[in-house]
């Protein structure tokens, strides 16, 4: 593959050493968001809306105050009442008031599970009890549960008081928060001078996170206006930022300690119960730990949007696309904000489109409000694109690989939203999917009786964000380091950003010690999300190795009395470069040291990575009779600029490829006429168990990143962008079908097979 | 949930008295996989749990001259780590095998399974297709009913107040036997069946002697599809038999709609998989 920056050969990088975390993970050692706990503390639960969408008239708290071992009791008017002030945290926007009524509704609630009450009582039993003696008088309004609804003419509004931004107009009263355009080239001549045109729409459904730890808020307010807050999440300074915007405090009066994580894949950014745990400290004066149900987790948490989507592209005689639109709308849920300006990015990332358009619509339904998931809304816009440009090929008898490398997006290449591809590696990507043992193996080797096989492939896109990190080293006197780090560890990043440090310091991964703290112990450090981690805290811990390896050698100096300019260091030994008597190891510089110990710490703000692409091929198996698919081959390739620990890049491409089969085969939240999701339980929200998938093979390319000293890019998200469309393409290719709604379960299959028929 | 009782009496005496008290404040407790879920999850009310796990004929399992005799609360594991209810029954252990993972077939019993009562039970269909009879234990002694009585609606059975199951018998056939049990779920483990068939057959002279059918998860209750089973009876096993009473079980099926499946599919899935396990059933007595 491509030489890397540093090009030189890595002692750390590239290996796979046990991640510092891992005793403590499998021996359950390891703390989670639930495990707190704190002399005093109280338990709180809370009261949620049956309804999709009503509007409070009373709640009636007189009773549940009253029960033996019930400490305190709250609503939305125990929050301060906040204005429509725009937030600009990295992978979140909106208003604080739309926070903030999210934590608890303030007069209408618009999704079922909505907060309306909280309560705080000596134990779990009596806090639950208490929260079904609250009564709650509800004015019942018709619920929105989907785009077309949400946009027709007499629909229901969620948010009579909310300006909308149509095209920069200001408009009222309407479920479309936002659309927006990006155009560039002459669409309409290119559509004239098309030799085919193809345009599909398929309807996504609404799929959950499925993080396997369920939320929970602890919160302390002690006396001095001050809140601690213990949670799980993938940003600690997100949520100290949304704490203290809903509280109304000062930043600094918030320090929030991140727990262990047990999965977030996006849906641990947003706060939910962590203000709710606060304010029902601040009237007891006791430590609150509240936490959810995985029931409550599927009806109010961030689910990944649904919505629908609509793509046409055309093509010249010789397969060149020459115009591509697309139509966007996604459910942002209960609250503006479906990331359909990512939808945008990303819709016709893989592809060099001289003339395109695009149209996205983010939509309010009575649904939780959207957070976040894996690459969000990329997989939405890939199902379409990635669908028509498989037609395309079908029709024009062209090789799925060939027409997309006829077409590729590389460097230089102009994207939706204006700038240029930097180096990018999609078309090693394509190469390498063209060479792999499984494009070149016979789909057809040792079928089961009576079923049918088919082979898909698609692509996929994800941006990569940069954003601020920062990061602490000290030397201890033994010669390890240790490093102070504000990035929550979701998939290995403890590892990776530790072996980073540990190369330039050019000592073994497991004598840099990683420690994730606080927000009052480290510099402000942006979310665990967007794939950003390994790149930029792993940037920061880079740079602060650089100034670490200045402070041994100017202590060096000291020491020996002689200038820096004859000292070097590598390895983790520090000398003179002329008396090879002058010499220390680590361990010996950092035996008392002149002037102090040594540390160093670094801060990055950085632009995104350089897009992530991949590939993925699936082989299925359908039961014709009962329309069950089964996966049977599949392999995910992938532009992973440079895999720093493999193992966990390898992990992150097999979890991605996991859920998005997922959503491509039975994922969906089943709803209701009235908004109820009905599956909320993992029973029925059927995500796949590890007999539902073979072994999902790997191909790493490494294309280097030109933003990162080691060509870091980030991995985490592209992974689940091809799975949908490249099951999609298979099922119509073992069937003739196209199914263009998801999830492409077996009841649709058989359907779609009689009306075949 | 507000603290409640637990009881784990000895013998059936104690058990049933307690149970009277009691009445539909208190629940039994076998492998609790069913019951422990639905209490934290308060779907009723209770005061007492009566575990009749320490009571010796509830986890006794013996084979008597003319019965396979177990307790209403032998593990799904005991079922299919002995040899002989394996190779006689096969049927029984397509379900015993199937019930949950193996942490929960090392608790959950068929006798639970049956008093649970729901429609898309795993147990059920197959001990409906062997026979089965259910021992009752209630304050004026013992009574036996069919299991196929035993089903009521969903989550109700014919167990009276302070009545409960004490084993289940499987008569012995003399002649070449077999069944098997297929549901249909669309992940591969860890589901509920969307619809599922459990069918068994008796072979004489190359013929079925008997043959009996039974269908969950499309009917409020366990179906004895018996319209259909006696469509075979006295014919020989050939395809197109075999179709016609596919056919009819997809009749008798009367799901409803709902978040794990359409009407349609269900239906289907019954004609589906009444084929498979008669075939199935067939196999196994060689036919
Ligand atoms: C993770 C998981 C997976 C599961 N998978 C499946 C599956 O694949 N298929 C399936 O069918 N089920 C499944 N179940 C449900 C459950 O395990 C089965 O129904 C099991 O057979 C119940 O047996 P038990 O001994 O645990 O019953 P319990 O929970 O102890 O009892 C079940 C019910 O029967 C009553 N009861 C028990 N014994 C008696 C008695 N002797 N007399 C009168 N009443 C009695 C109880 O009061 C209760 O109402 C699953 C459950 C879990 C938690």
């Amino acid at each position: 593959m491509v030489s890397t920056p540093e090009n030189k050969n890595y002692k750390v990088i590239g290996t796979r050493p046990i991640r510092h975390d891992g005793y403590d993970k499998v021996t359950g050692r390891a703390q989670y968001g639930a495990d707190i706990k704190l002399p005093g503390m109280l338990i709180g639960a809370v009261v949620r809306s049956p309804h999709a969408h009503a509007r409070i008239k009373s709640i009636d708290t007189s009773e549940a105050e009253r029960l033996d071992g019930v400490f305190a009791v709250m609503t939305a008017k125990d929050l301060p009442r906040l204005g429509d002030v725009v937030r600009g945290n990295s992978e979140e926007s909106g208003s604080e008031k739309h926070l903030s009524e999210n934590v608890m509704a303030f007069d209408k609630v618009l999704y079922k599970g909505h907060v309306v009450a909280g309560v705080a009582a000596k134990d779990q039993n009596t806090a639950f009890e208490a929260a079904k003696k609250i009564k709650v008088d509800y004015e019942i309004l018709k619920p929105v549960i989907d785009v077309d609804q949400a946009m027709s003419k007499d629909a229901p509004i969620l948010h009579e008081d909310y300006t909308c931004d149509h095209l920069g107009k200001e408009v009222k009263n309407s479920n479309v928060a936002a659309h927006v355009r990006h155009e560039n080239g002459d669409l309409e001549n290119g559509f004239d001078k098309a030799d085919l045109v193809v345009e599909k729409e398929v309807d996504m459904q609404t799929v959950h996170q499925g993080y396997i730890e369920p939320h929970s808020g602890t919160a302390v307010w002690d006396e001095e206006d001050r809140v601690k807050v213990w949670t799980s999440t993938q940003g600690s300074f997100a949520v100290r930022d949304s704490v203290s915007k809903v509280l109304d405090l000062d930043v600094s009066r918030v320090k929030v300690t991140p727990m262990e994580i047990g999965g977030g894949f996006g849906g641990k950014i947003p706060i939910y119960l962590e203000p709710i745990s606060a304010v029902l400290s601040r009237k007891t004066r006791r430590p609150v730990k509240t936490m959810m149900s995985r029931t409550d987790v599927f009806d109010a948490t961030g689910p990944g949007p649904g919505g629908k989507v609509k793509v046409k592209i055309g093509i010249d005689a010789d397969g060149k696309i020459l115009a591509a639109y697309a139509d966007i709308r996604l459910e942002a849920g209960a609250y503006p904000e479906a990331f359909i300006e990512a939808a945008a990015k990303c819709v016709f990332s893989c592809y060099d489109v001289p003339a395109m358009k695009i149209d996205a619509y983010d939509v309010l339904v009575n649904k939780p409000s959207s957070a976040p998931y894996r690459a969000p809304a990329s997989p939405q816009v890939a199902f379409a694109t990635e669908t028509v440009v498989d037609e395309i090929c079908k029709i024009k008898g062209y090789d799925p690989i060939d027409f997309r490398l006829l077409n590729v997006a590389e460097k230089g290449t102009r994207t939706a939203l204006g700038p240029k591809y930097r180096t990018i590696g999609l078309k090693e990507c394509l190469e390498a999917a063209k060479k792999s043992d499984h494009w070149k193996s016979n789909l057809n080797s040792n079928p089961k009786t009576g079923k049918k096989r088919g082979r898909g492939i698609a692509s996929g896109y994800w941006f990569n964000i940069g954003f601020k990190s920062s990061v602490n080293l000290s030397l201890n006197p033994d010669g390890k380091v240790a490093l102070i780090e504000g990035s929550t560890d979701i998939g290995g990043s403890r590892a990776s950003i530790a072996m980073q440090a540990a190369e330039v310091l050019g000592i073994p991964a497991e004598d840099v010690r990683p420690s994730v703290v606080d927000t009052d112990s480290i510099g402000i450090t942006d979310v665990t999300g967007g794939s950003r981690t390994t790149y930029a805290t792993g940037y920061a811990a880079y740079n602060a190795a650089h100034k670490l390896i200045e402070e041994i050698i100017e202590k060096a100096a000291l020491k020996w009395d002689i200038s820096k300019d004859q000292i070097e260091y590598s390895d983790g030994v520090v000398k003179s470069k002329t008396d090879s008597e002058l010499k220390m190891t680590l361990k010996e510089i950092a035996d008392d040291p002149p002037g102090g110990p040594i540390v160093s710490s670094a801060s990055v703000d950085l632009e995104e990575a350089g897009g992530g692409f991949a590939v993925h091929i699936a082989d299925l198996e359908i039961d014709e009779e009962t329309g069950k698919t089964d996966v049977v081959n599949y392999t995910a390739i992938q532009d992973v600029g440079k895999a720093i620990h493999p193992s966990y890049v390898e992990g992150q491409m097999q979890g991605g490829a996991a859920q998005g089969i997922g959503w491509a085969l039975n994922e969906e939240y089943f709803m209701s006429d009235d908004g109820v999701m009905l599956n909320s339980s993992y029973l029925d929200y059927r995500m796949p168990i590890a007999l539902d998938l073979p072994m999902i093979n790997t191909i790493m390319v490494e294309v280097p990143s030109e933003e990162h000293p080691y060509g870091v890019r980030g991995v985490g998200e592209p992974p689940i962008v091809p799975p949908v469309p490249a099951i999609g393409n298979a099922i119509n290719d073992a069937l003739g079908l196209r199914l263009l709604s998801t999830p492409m379960k077996p009841s649709r299959i058989t359907e779609a097979l009689k009306r075949k028929k | 949930m507000h603290p409640f009782n637990y009881y784990a009496p000895e013998s059936i005496e104690e058990a049933s008295k307690i149970l009277e008290k009691y009445g539909e404040k208190a629940k039994c407790l076998a492998g609790g996989t069913d019951v422990l879920v639905q209490t934290r999850g308060e779907k009723f009310d209770l005061d007492a749990i009566v575990d009749v796990k320490k009571i010796p004929e509830l986890t006794e399992l013996k084979w008597t001259d003319s019965h396979l005799v177990f307790g209403a609360a032998t593990p799904c594991y005991v079922l299919y780590e002995d040899p002989k209810v394996c190779e006689k029954f096969p049927g029984i252990i397509d379900s015993a095998f199937l019930i949950g993972g193996i942490q929960i077939q090392s608790r959950a019993s068929l006798g639970g399974n049956l008093c649970n009562a729901s429609p898309s039970a795993d147990g059920i269909c197959s001990l409906i297709v062997h026979e089965a009879i259910c021992v009752i234990a209630g304050s004026s002694g013992l009574r036996e009913i069919p299991v196929e009585e035993m089903c009521q609606g969903p989550g109700r059975n014919a167990l009276e107040n302070g009545e409960f199951l004490v084993s289940i018998k499987i008569p012995l056939k003399d002649n070449k036997f077999s069944a098997s049990y297929e549901r249909f779920i669309p992940r591969n483990e860890m589901d509920i069946a969307v619809a599922a068939v459990a069918s068994s057959v008796e072979m004489q002279d190359g013929k079925v002697s008997s043959c009996r059918i039974a269908l969950a998860a499309v009917g409020p209750t366990p179906i004895y599809a018996q319209a259909a089973s006696e469509l075979i009876i006295g014919k020989e096993p050939t395809e197109d038999n075999i179709k016609i009473v596919s056919e009819k079980a997809k009749e008798i099926a009367s799901p409803i709609a709902d978040m794990r499946g359409t009407i349609e599919h269900r239906k289907d899935l019954i004609e589906v998989l009444t084929r498979r396990t008669i075939s199935k059933a067939l196999e196994r007595v060689g036919v």
